[in-house]
């Protein structure tokens, strides 16, 4: 008695040499048994999304691979995966599709393979970021300010974030826009958008439906730790930009300048934003460092990281800059966390930072899909 | 690590890593036995047919969980008979569908997740429970829940004989990854499944054709304990003969295929033979109720092949394929693409156009749209093929499960000859026949691989406590 494995006439795994030649083509491959299976329509937006087509162009795919969120569950769940010669591994399927859109929607084109890819080219971008910052602390120095005013005046910092933080959104909008026609998006309604916001501020993808949370950092056994550092990203990152939107108003409107105090708008965000992007960014990192590789794109692990590290960086440098008050150690802290958030916001079309916009884009696709 | 194995003297020692030999494990390890599970596959393709399973059939009085409204006793129990035509032992299936409804809470608690109904499954809201992920998910959960519960599992560990003496076990030989060992344990659970990849033991049953059968779930249930016990006089029950077949895609995997290469176009189509003819009325009820017999009749034509015509009209009415369709401009054409007679396949498909009528054609349900004068008729849902580009399938018989086993009482306890052994049970594929003796009805697998596998692991920790 012996097991005999012949297959039938028409193969559908493709040979590994096959696989990731052309990251469309192996994720369409495996959303086709998925649509014949529908074991996973449970864990998050994108089965159901699979099952509302059966033949999946190129856009679709891009689509899927922007609505997965990489919780994993439909891998190890999956009676298909390696070593069964289906080779189905959907999160890393999806994982490269996307990855490679984030790239070809990048503009200008090249840089965002660049700081994907490599932790060494966003550390470097960091460096620069900060040397900068020294360099214009030292030409720039004002004969007098309040607090950081006293370092770099209000009108050197406007001169070089204003530019720092409208380019990236600019930037973004085009690669955003350029994912809308790939993906064949119709025109967007509050709906669409609110869907897609409570989608985002729950990560209800990353929830695994019935489940609890995503098999991330322990194989397959369910956790939410992912979910909950993620959204604590996610909220400290939206409180700091809340508390520099509230200073700005407060500077210009109610003529009311920096420093401001601990019961402030801008400390009462900045403070817990800073916090919570801290921690959240940290245990991210550590938390990758947990999970299995192989169910993500291996060859952006090390930009992925470089840049989970570089938010915890900038969230730390304001803390501790703000924890420094008044002594000597200002100045250096000040150029510390004014290049890591200078290198944040210009890296931000190219990192793996660009990734809030295309997934919410997908979102606002998905709310429209699920709408017809 | 297999010293360890040998040298202790286990409580319990359960045969088989699924769903029923998982929940054995459970029990007996929550009422505090040593055990041991020795799972016959490689740990990726550990549990069994469980893997490839996706619901549970649950009895209940009012909405549980993801089930709605009300699923009682007795429909459950004319579900059974409706399909086994009666071949049950009714009063274990009575306790075995009652027993269900307290296991669903049960499952939750032991980690698994359930889903409402899938996409084009609604028919099965109110009865079956489905897995969030599928079965693989709850194998998963349960191999998490036993690791938790300190139980020790081995993984490619095939048993190769039980030592029954003066009706009772004195231990196992068995080997584990490649080596022989010899286990000794106070308590034994079966749950090593039917025989279903073991295509020499299919062949014997069947004859030859069973040697073009699919195999849709693991390749590792060959029946070797099932065998033994047998061999030593164990008491048997469900026809030898028999396996539960369904018609799938031709071209799947010979073993492990699973759900997705299932084919629904059969109602929509003209099903014909290697000789191109037809042989049976492809419409005579909807897919669910029909998609078992397929097997069977598939499997008694020449070289148990047969071929699914459809045309461009019908190819979105059914559930996307695995594999794409052989696709031709002509009648002609596609017989030859699907390696068949292109002049006799279009004779067979003028005559069956010849023979439909004007009616209203609504896929959804039968529709009385009947051929007229033709042998064997089509039933439903007979509209003439003739928009080209036209499709076809290819489909074989691919064997779910077995029907023979082990016989066992309402306590899941093995007997030979009669007497109970002293300290055997079973449960799952391996005992099923006890119940389902014919036939299938979704989802009631795992209901007695639940049911009887929770019993048996309770029956054992309680003889070594």
């Amino acid at each position: 008695m012996s097991l005999d494995f012949t297959r039938g006439e028409a193969p559908v795994a493709l040979s590994p040499e096959e696989r990731g030649q052309d990251a469309i083509e192996e994720a369409r491959r495996q959303v086709q048994i998925c649509n014949a299976c529908r074991y996973c329509e449970g864990y998050c937006s994108v089965f159901p999304a699979i099952t509302r087509e059966r033949a999946f162009a190129d856009g679709d795919i891009t689509q899927l691979a922007n609505l997965c969120h990489n919780c994993r569950g439909c891998y190890y769940a999956c009676q298909y995966a390696e070593p069964h010669e289906f080779a189905v591994n959907l999160p890393r399927a999806l994982a490269e599709v996307r990855s490679d859109s984030w790239e070809r929607f990048a503009w200008p084109h090249g840089l965002a393979g660049t700081f994907q890819r490599s932790g060494v080219a966003l550390t470097a971008a960091l460096v620069a970021g900060i040397a900068a910052l020294f360099l214009a602390l030292a030409a720039l120095a004002p004969a007098s300010g309040e607090g950081f005013y006293a370092y770099l005046s209000h009108a050197a910092m406007v001169a070089i974030f204003a530019p720092a933080f409208l380019f990236p959104v600019v930037a973004l909008g085009v690669g955003v826009r350029r994912y809308w026609h790939e993906t064949g998006g119709g025109p967007v309604r509050w709906a669409h958008l609110k869907e897609a916001a409570l989608d985002a501020g729950r990560l209800k993808n990353l929830s695994g439906g019935p489940a609890q949370g995503c098999n991330y950092e322990n194989g397959d056994r369910f956790g939410n730790a992912r979910r909950h550092s993620h959204q604590a990203v996610l909220w400290g990152f939206l409180l700091c930009f809340a508390s520099t939107s509230s200073g700005t108003v407060l500077h210009y409107v109610f003529d009311a300048p920096a420093p401001y105090p601990l019961w402030s708008l801008p400390k009462l965000f900045g403070v817990p934003g800073g916090l919570l992007l801290t921690v959240g960014a940290f245990a991210l990192a550590w938390l990758k460092t947990k999970a299995d590789p192989a169910l993500g794109a291996p060859s952006r692990w090390g930009g992925e990281m470089a840049f989970v590290l570089l938010l915890g960086l900038t969230g730390l440098s304001g803390l501790v800059l703000y924890a420094a008050t008044g002594t000597v150690l200002v100045p250096a802290l000040l150029a510390l966390h004014l290049g890591a958030v200078l290198a944040l916001f210009l890296t931000t079309p190219y990192s793996k930072m660009a990734h809030g916009a295309y997934r919410f884009a997908a979102l606002v696709r998905d709310a429209q899909g699920r709408a017809a | 690590m297999n010293g360890t194995l040998e040298s202790t003297l286990w409580d319990v020692i359960v045969v088989g890593g699924g769903n029923a030999g998982l929940c054995a494990a459970i029990e007996s390890a929550e009422a505090g036995a040593r055990v041991l599970v020795l799972e016959g596959a490689p740990e990726p393709y550990r549990g069994g047919n469980s893997r490839h399973t996706r619901n549970f059939r649950c009895k209940h009085e009012a909405p549980l969980s993801v089930l709605t409204g009300a699923y009682r006793e007795d429909e459950y129990f004319d579900d059974l008979i409706r399909v086994t035509g009666g071949k049950t032992d009714e009063a274990l299936a009575r306790m075995t569908i009652r027993t269900s409804e307290e296991c669903l809470p049960w499952m939750e608690r032991h980690g698994v997740a359930f889903q409402p109904s899938l996409s084009g499954t609604l028919s099965l809201s109110r009865t079956n429970a489905f897995f969030l992920g599928g079965g693989k998910a709850l194998v998963n959960a349960y191999y998490n829940t036993v690791e938790d519960l300190g139980v020790t599992v081995a993984y490619e560990a095939e048993v190769t004989h039980v030592a029954v003496e003066g009706g009772r076990v004195q231990g196992l030989d068995a080997t584990i990854g490649g080596q022989t060992v010899r286990l000794e344990a106070r308590a034994l659970v079966l749950a090593s499944g039917g025989f279903q990849a073991n295509l020499d033991w299919l062949a014997s049953a069947w004859g030859e054709a069973a040697r073009n059968f699919l195999i849709r779930g693991t390749p590792y249930n060959r029946g070797a304990v099932l065998r033994d016990m047998l061999d030593q006089g164990a008491d048997s029950v469900g026809d030898p003969t028999q396996c539960h077949a369904v018609a799938i895609d031709g071209r799947a995997p010979r073993f492990d295929g699973g759900i997705a290469t299932r084919l629904d176009c059969v109602p929509f189509s003209v099903v014909v033979n290697r000789n191109g003819e037809r042989f049976y009325d492809e419409g005579e009820d909807v897919w669910p109720k029909r998609y078992a017999i397929w097997g069977r009749l598939v499997a008694a034509q020449p070289e148990q092949v047969a071929y699914a015509i459809i045309d461009a009209g019908s190819l979105e009415l059914f559930m996307p394929s695995l594999y794409p369709p052989e696709k031709a401009d002509t009648i002609e054409g596609l017989g030859q693409r699907l390696g068949i007679s292109g002049p006799k396949l279009r004779e067979t498909v003028d005559a069956f156009n010849a023979a439909c009528r004007d009616g209203a054609f609504t896929p959804t349900e039968l529709d009385g749209l009947a051929t007229e004068g033709l042998d064997p008729p089509k039933t439903n849902w007979a509209r003439p093929i003739v928009e080209p580009p036209f499709y076809g399938y290819t489909l074989r018989p691919g064997v779910t499960f077995t029907y023979l086993g082990l016989k066992v009482d309402e306590t899941a306890r093995v007997s030979a000859g009669g007497a109970r052994l002293a300290n055997v049970w079973a449960a799952g594929e391996i005992m099923a026949g006890s119940i389902l003796g014919q036939g299938y009805l979704a989802g009631f697998g795992m209901t007695i691989g639940t049911v009887f596998g929770r019993i048996a692991g309770q029956e054992a920790a309680a003889h070594v406590a």
